[in-house]
Formats: structure tokens, sequence, C-alpha cells
């Protein structure tokens, strides 16, 4: 039965896109070009002249900037609709539904509760357990998304900042593990009094993360070596050197055979906010206070205004006297010593030793919520806060209904991707400025054209 | 083919950019659309042309309704457009430029060119041209780049051609060539719609000018009315071409460049052994045609370059090798040629860019904390001061038309005290109310006993402007004349010819002597629209 009822959407699927003529995608494309220039203003999405973009001559650079920068209505949008798309993921992946599927036609209600349990199990993993026998297993959900939100903010903060100075910061990934790397150490290594130890381990921390972002800011400053490639490769020298590390003496836990660091020391720890029974600690806090920083740096510092002087013009911020060399390695330093403290928070607060996996996967999921999050620090807040509660409540899904994890990374990057064609989501919903025929038309063509990628993915 | 406009209404929002326009272009017209930046005289092309519906009102073509929805079918109706950013692709020849949107294949899906190619050519020759089929776009002068615009209209048989502010991006020289080719065009029967806020090409040019003042026709009016009379109706003031200054009362010398050379990055001399001072209370004009060194120049003095040699001095205190910061401090203010590119950040707001470079000063920064209440505050003050039309301080600068921002930019600069004023092109792209506006700016600076340097291509406004003229050709300097110099003799000179050659010439050959230069009135017009 159910081999019958898939081909089926599959056809209509499949042929509701074309309506959309090559030819259209131009006329938009000049269009809007033009409704810039000439309306200026009005069109609320970019207030980004045309002509500036076309005298900018880096063409690349400003489709970024307009991704990185979009409207907050299309990063819900893109939220809501990547979890609509997840559940048909789910829907069509998970046996008990394809099975409900087949009967779908006596009991459609079934169908929906098979796609909806997840989710529920999601929110319950990640914000509240209403089965919970006390208030702090009830609790526990939404402590745990802080705690995995918080790397995420902090690596999140660093790479939004570089993008506001015009830089696509993809080194997250290795100032995080130069920023746990120095903390660690600094953590088990050494033995201080209580309060001075994690002082000194979370500057140690911010400092690893400063030199690794620093170096390339100074690269890309001195000789013009492009950003992306630089962290990309400071990256993979990072993963390595940790990997590398953690077989030396200095590193390696005595008696272990394990590439694993000795525990840091008690007092260099992040305290714990709500008791033991909870992961969280006061690393969170630190995310709060790195994100009001990073809000005061870019909006009442001078510096900030350097960074975004220069991120947005970097001809005009030259002739107006600003620095630009200076500014691109004091940002990337800064920028690193963010994703450094991110670091810190794994190592000081989550993990409470370092291992080779201590980065995870932060460093890369930190782009998307810095692009979730607009590059504006509140927003990346709370981007992260999202992603976390995807972290912390896939677990619980995948225990209670044996959804894979991986669905989390496929909304994740379903997001990433509706963000980056903004005319998409805002076809989907409707919402084209322009042309009212052409968005109705080709809602229903788009829509069936998305689901069926969707459920194809 | 006859084109005609009925109550074209388009509104953007709240805002009404286009509000019952009536027009109508005969066969064999030039029809000027004169109006100033932000008129609505660009999204009334924009909507005959299918890129805009219009929110009210139709069009007619030889009497019968029609509706466009994208631009080919306005093509296919016989309208071509030559947008004022040139809509060509770089990296294509001139045939593969021309050729896009239908372009013809052969076996096997090649392109066929060949036809393109030889009705370039016919095009070519039968208007003079002078356009290689075969050419890169990228490696063609401006002037010849809106050729091929034109071509791809003429190729797409245009009988009525919209060409959006033609002459805004062209030279004096290419200017002239540029209406010699719509003459053409106009003999061959075709119709012209010729938008332009530049009166002396709209004289030159039109067989009937339509005035749009926000939105609106505010009338008809005649190509032999008086530029003052057009620039009024344009304006909805009366407004003065002429600029009323009193004679330089010149101080000491202050600022002094000796020998200044710039090596470009091909080792190039693009500034070469210059050497001239301005005194307190002058302007010196730097004339010539684009591209002869006074980007360089200017930037040299900024800072900017990184070859220079020389010495460029202000107040006793060398200047060259310091760094752009230093200049700006030691009280230069300085008006980049490219405003959009290199005066101001078009994402930022109009209170950001008023201290783009007085960020980090009193009163607006106190160590590293700004203070977002005064440079709100400043930026009102300007804002009055200056008359930028702008719904608020918080709106980025971007969403302004020309002539606000280059207002914002002007009041930044001049609301310092400052020892040396260097504006390049202050007055391109704006209209004529702005420039007015900006030329009184800038000589009551100079009346402060600010020694100013003005960089222009536009011969009018270095004539009205300088006290001297310093004429730059291929970075040497041809010579230092007074502003009573006559355009045939800084029109010799900008073409390389020494002060007292041009002198002689000029002399002999006075009648005809407005073939050199590069304004296509003749220059006894001048003194008869400054009465």
């Amino acid at each position: 039965m159910s081999e019958k009822t898939t081909p089926e959407p599959q056809a209509p699927g499949g042929t509701t896109p074309e309506p959309q003529t090559p030819g259209g995608t131009t006329k938009e494309a000049v269009a809007s070009d033009v409704a810039l220039d000439t309306a200026g203003g009005q069109m609320p999405p970019s207030a980004v002249p045309a002509a500036t973009q076309l005298h900018g001559g880096d063409r690349e650079g400003s489709v970024m900037h307009k991704i990185f920068t979009g409207n907050a209505m299309v990063s819900v949008l893109s939220v809501l609709l990547a979890i609509v798309l997840g559940g048909i993921l789910m829907a069509v992946t998970n046996p008990k539904v394809a099975a409900a599927a087949g009967y779908f036609f006596a009991q459609p209600g079934d169908l929906l509760t098979e796609v909806i349990r997840p989710y529920t199990a999601l929110v319950q993993g990640s914000i509240f357990n209403w089965a919970g026998a006390d208030l702090s297993a009830q609790l526990y959900p939404i402590t745990e998304t802080f705690t995995v939100a918080t790397p995420l903010i902090c690596a999140g903060l660093g790479v939004a900042l570089a993008f506001r100075a015009g830089l696509f910061n993809i080194g997250a990934q290795g100032q995080i593990i130069f920023g746990a790397l120095f903390g660690a150490y600094a953590g088990f290594a050494w033995h201080l009094p209580i309060g001075l130890h994690l002082l000194v381990v979370i500057v140690a921390g911010l400092v690893g993360g400063a030199v690794w972002g620093g170096v390339v800011g100074l690269l890309k400053a001195r000789t013009g070596a492009h950003e992306v490639i630089v962290t990309i490769m400071l990256n993979y020298i990072a993963n390595f050197l940790l990997l590398f590390l953690l077989t030396t003496p200095a590193f390696q836990r005595k008696g272990s055979t394990n590439p694993i660091s000795p525990f840091l020391d008690p007092s260099a720890l992040f305290p714990e906010l709500l008791g033991p029974q909870f992961r969280l600690h006061a690393g969170f806090l630190a995310a709060i206070l790195a994100t009001v920083f990073v809000w005061w740096l870019l909006n009442r510092s001078t510096i900030g205004f350097e960074f975004r002087a220069v991120g947005a013009n970097p001809s005009a911020a030259r002739t107006a006297g600003i620095n630009v060399a200076r500014s691109t390695i004091l940002v990337m330093a800064i920028a690193g010593a963010l994703a450094g403290l991110a670091g810190i928070a794994q190592v000081s607060g989550t993990e409470k030793y370092l291992s080779g996996g201590v980065a995870a996967s932060i460093g890369f999921d930190a782009i998307t919520v810095a692009l979730l999050g607009r590059s504006t620090p509140w927003g990346t807040f709370f981007a992260g806060l999202l992603f976390g509660a995807f972290r912390a409540g896939g677990v619980a899904m995948q225990a209670q209904t044996q959804t894979p994890i991986d669905i989390v990374l496929v909304i994740q990057s379903l997001i990433v991707l509706f963000i980056a064609a903004p005319p998409l989501v805002r076809a989907i919903f409707g919402l084209n400025p322009r042309k009212k025929k052409t968005t109705t038309s080709g809602t229903a063509g788009t829509h069936a054209g998305g689901v069926k990628s969707g459920a194809a993915a | 083919m006859k084109l005609e406009l009925k109550g074209i209404t388009k509104r953007f929002g709240s805002l009404v950019a286009n509000d019952h326009i009536d027009l109508v272009v005969e066969p064999g017209q030039v029809h000027c659309l004169l109006g100033e930046n932000g008129a609505g005289k660009s999204t009334l092309m924009n909507v005959l042309y299918g890129l805009y519906d219009p929110t009210e009102g139709e069009i007619l073509v030889d009497d019968k309704p029609v509706v466009f929805k994208d631009p080919g079918e306005a093509m296919a109706a016989g309208i071509g457009m030559v947008h004022q950013h040139f809509m060509l692709i770089p990296v294509f020849t001139v045939a593969e430029n021309v050729a896009l949107g239908n372009e013809t294949t052969k076996a096997a899906g090649l392109l066929n060119l060949d036809a393109t190619r030889e009705k370039i050519r016919q095009i070519s020759d039968q208007y003079g041209f002078d356009v290689d089929p075969d050419a890169m776009v990228e490696d063609l002068p401006v002037g010849v780049q809106q050729r091929v615009e034109i071509i791809k209209a003429l190729v797409r048989d245009a009988e009525v051609l919209i060409l959006d502010e033609p002459t805004a991006v062209l030279t004096p020289q290419e200017t002239d060539e540029l209406l010699d080719i719509i003459r053409q065009l106009k003999r061959d029967g075709k119709s012209i719609v010729f938008i332009s806020h530049k009166l002396r090409e709209v004289k030159a040019i039109s067989d009937t000018i339509t005035v749009i003042r926000r939105g609106k026709v505010v009338g008809q009016a005649d190509p032999s009315a008086s530029p003052t009379e057009l620039a009024s109706a344009m304006v909805g003031r009366a407004v003065s071409l002429n600029l009323d200054k009193a004679p330089a009362k010149t101080g000491d010398v202050t600022f002094t460049v000796r020998n200044l050379t710039v090596t470009d990055h091909n080792g190039q001399h693009v500034v070469d052994g210059l050497s001239f001072d301005i005194a307190k209370g002058e302007v010196l004009a730097i004339a010539g045609v684009q591209g002869n060194g006074q980007t360089e120049l200017t930037e040299a003095i900024l800072g900017v370059q990184p070859h220079v040699t020389g010495s460029i001095t202000l107040d006793g205190e060398e200047l060259l090798g310091k760094s752009v910061k230093h200049v700006l401090g030691a009280g230069v203010g300085f008006v980049p040629e490219d405003r959009t590119l290199d005066g101001l950040v078009g994402t930022f707001t109009i209170a950001e860019n008023m201290i783009l470079d007085l960020y980090d000063k009193a009163p607006f920064a106190r160590g590293v904390g700004m203070k977002p209440s005064v440079i709100a505050e400043n930026a009102a003050k300007k804002v009055e001061e200056f008359d930028v039309r702008t719904p608020s301080v918080a709106a980025a600068v971007g969403t302004l038309s020309g002539g606000n921002q280059q207002k914002v930019v002007l009041a930044r600069e001049l609301s310092r005290p400052l020892r040396l004023f260097i504006a390049s092109q202050p007055t391109r792209g704006l209209d004529v109310g702005s420039i007015e506006f900006v030329h009184k700016r800038v000589i009551a600076e100079r009346d402060h006993g600010t020694p100013v340097m003005i960089v222009s291509t536009e011969l009018d406004e270095v004539m009205q402007l300088a006290d001297r003229i310093a004429v730059l050709y291929r970075g040497k300097l041809v010579g230092i004349v007074p502003a009573t110099t006559s355009r045939d003799v800084l029109g010799l000179m900008m073409a390389g010819v020494p002060a007292a050659e041009a002198e002689a010439s000029a002399s002999a050959h006075a009648p005809s002597g407005t073939t050199t230069t590069a304004l296509p009135e003749p220059a006894g017009h001048e003194g008869e629209t400054h009465v």
C-alpha cells in the first residue's frame, strides 16, 4: 500500500513548479534592482541602494551581506517552514507513520498524531517536561537547552561580529578549540585559589581564541589573504593540533590511553547555577554578558562604529580616516575571543575536561546561529537558544519516539536554506511585495515543489 | 510610432511617485522629460517599459491601448530603453551583449552571432557609432558602452528610444557625440524620450519639454525658454543660475603642493610633477577631462594613494606620508568624487554618516563610548541647516536622493573648523536646486578664509566657482589661468595646449571657437542667460 501512495504526490509535485519560466527570474531581478534604485526606502527588506551595490564591486560580498542581514520576518518564517517540512520528513520516514498513511483515508487522525508526537517530545525535551515527577524534573529540559545553547551563543556572536565588519568567519571551530586548549591547560595544569583560577581560565581561553582569530585578521590585513580560506585551513590545523596534543604527556590524562585531558580543578569550573542535579552553569551568564558586550561594542562604541563602517563600505571608512587594517585585525581577535569563550563554556562548564570532540560541530552551527540571528547580538542570542532547544530536545525525541536525532540537523539545514532564499519564503507565505498575481499562482507551485524536495531530502 | 501615456499613476505604499501623468511622444520627436532627482521621471519610464505595473492609467501605442507585462513586451512593441546604469555584461563581447535575450543558434546549439555582427556593423556605419562587434564590453569607454545599449535597442527595431539620464556618466566630448547621434536618430523618424535635468543639453536637443515636479506634470516648456525659466519650472521657485560671489579676498598662502608625483600600480606617473599654491580665501579649480590625474591628486592629498613623492604642506606642516586620520585632523575637509563609494556608508543612518570622520571626537564620543543622543542632535541640526530632505535622521542615507546625499557629505565636512577644503565633483548628478545650494556653501567657506580646491570636469562649474583655474592634462599641469579665461582657451588647454598657445589660437579662430568647447551651445549664449 505504501508503495502505491508515495509515487502519487510526486507526479504533480514534479510538474507544478514548471510554469515558473526561467525568464521570469531575470525580469524579477532587474525589476528589483530598479525598484531599489528608484523607489528607495519604500522597499523595506534592504535599505542598501542598488547604486552602492553596483559600485561596491564585490558582488559576492553584497549577496552575503543581504543573506546575513535579511529581515526578521524571513528568519521566523524560515524556522516555521523548516519545522513543517521536518514534520513531513518524519512522517515519510517513520515506519509507523507509513503504516498509518496506509489507512489514512480511514483514520486521518493517526497520521497527524504520528507527526505531532516527535515534536511534542522535542518540546518536552527542550522546554518543559509536564510528565516530570517533580518540579526539578519538569524544569530540567529548559536548563539543558540553556546549557547546550551557551557555547552556540558565544561562538555565534563571534561569527556575527566578524560579519558586521564584512568578514565571513568560518573559523569559529578552530577558535573554540584554541580557547578550550588554553583554558583547559590553565584549568588542570595550574592550581590557583578559588575565584582567581576560574578568572585565569577564562582569560586564557579568551586569549587562545583571540590569537587564533587575530592571525586571520593579520593575514587578511597584511597580505590580503581571503578570510574564508584562511579560517577553513586554520580549523584543520587547530583540530589536528588538539588531537596531537592530547597524546602528549602535557595534556593526556595520567593512566589513560584515550586522548583526553585530566579533569579541570574544581576551582577552574563555572559554578553550577541550580545545584548539582542540573548541568546548567555560570557559563550561561557569561554568554548573556557577552551578548550585552557585543551589543554595546557594535552600537555604542567607537570601535564598533569602525567595524560596522569597514563592513558596510570599506572605501568610505578609509576616506573617513578609519584604519581598515587595524579594524580587520581587531575584529577578528574579538570574534576569536568570543569563540574562545564558547570553548571555555565547554571545558569549564559542560564537559569539565578536554577531548578531541570538545568543539563538536559548534563552530559550524555558530555560523547558522549568526545567520538566523541576522548578525545582531540579541538575534544571535535567541537563535542560539533555539538551536540549543533543538539539540536538547532532539535527544529526548530520539529516546521517546525513535525519531533519529539527525532530523534536527535537517531542520537546521532547512532553516539556513530558507534564510538564504528570502524571495522563496516570501512567495510561499504570499508576502511578495511586488506582483500579487504571480505570488498567488506561484505559491501553489513552489509549495508543492518545496514539499516534494523536502520529502526527497 | 506615436506613444501616449494617459493618467499614469504609480504608488509605492503611501508614496505617490507618479500622479496622473499625461504625455504624448510624437514620431520623429525628441521629447524631453525635465525634472529634479526624485521627481518621478525614472519611475514613469519604468512603467512605460513594463518594469512596473501602473496603479492607474493606460499606455497607448498608435492610439491603441496596450499593457506591457514585462520589458520583453515593451521591446516587441518598439520601445527601447537605455538605463542610466548600463545593463551590459562586461565580460561579453558587443555582439554577445546585443544578441543576449534573443540569441539564434546553429547546429548543436552553438551560438550564431554572424547575423548580429552584421546588424551591428550596419547600424554602426549608419550612425557613425564606430563600434567593433567583437570588442569586449569591459574594455570600452563609457560613451561607447552607451552606444552598445543604443544598438541593443535599435537591433530590436525600437521606434521609441528612452534615454534615462544618458549624459550623467559622459565626458563633455562624449555628450556632444551623443547629442549628434540623437539628431540622426530623429532624422530617421525615431522618437526619443530624453530624461535629464541638465538644462543645456535639454535646450540643445529637445522639440518638446515636459517638466515634472514631485510626480506631477507641471507644464510644457519651449526649448527656446531661457535656462533660468526652465530651472525655475523644474524646482518650483525662482532660481539663479548665476552665482553671485564677491571677488576673493585672498590672504596668506597656506597650502602648497610641490613636485607632486603619483605612480600607479603599473608604474605610470598619473600625477606628474605638480606644483601649485592656494591662498586663504581663494578657490582654485582643477579643470580637465575625467581621468587626467584629478582623482589621484585629491587622494594623494588625503593620504590614500600609496606611491607619492614630492611635498604637500598645510600651514607649514608636511602632510605627505601622514595617515588619513592625521590629514583630516589637520583641518582638511574632503568631499570625494564618488559619494556613494567613498563619501557615505549607504546602510548607515544619516546621523551616523554626519559623523563618519568625527565619530571618535568630542562631543560625539568620550573614550570608546559614543553618545547617540549628541549624535542625533547634531544630525537634526545639520539636516535643518543644510536642508536635507528626509523623514528622519535615523533613515539610511542610501534611501536619500543624490542631492540630499551630497548635502549630508557637505554638512559633515563643513561642520568643523577647516584649514583646507577639497571638493571633487561636488555637484555631479545633482539637480539645479541642489547645485545652487552646494555652490553657495563652497563660496561661503571661501569667504570664511579657507583655501578651497575644487575638482570638476564641468567647465560651467569651474568657471562659476574658480578664482583661478589650474588645467590638468595627463597628470601634468598645463597652466594656471585666471577665472576670466574664455571657454575656448580652457577647452584647448584641456586638450593639452599650453595657455599662451591656446590664447593665440582661440583669438585667431574666435568665431568658430565653439567646436573646441565641450558643450553644444555657442559660447555667446552664456552671457544672455546670466542677465
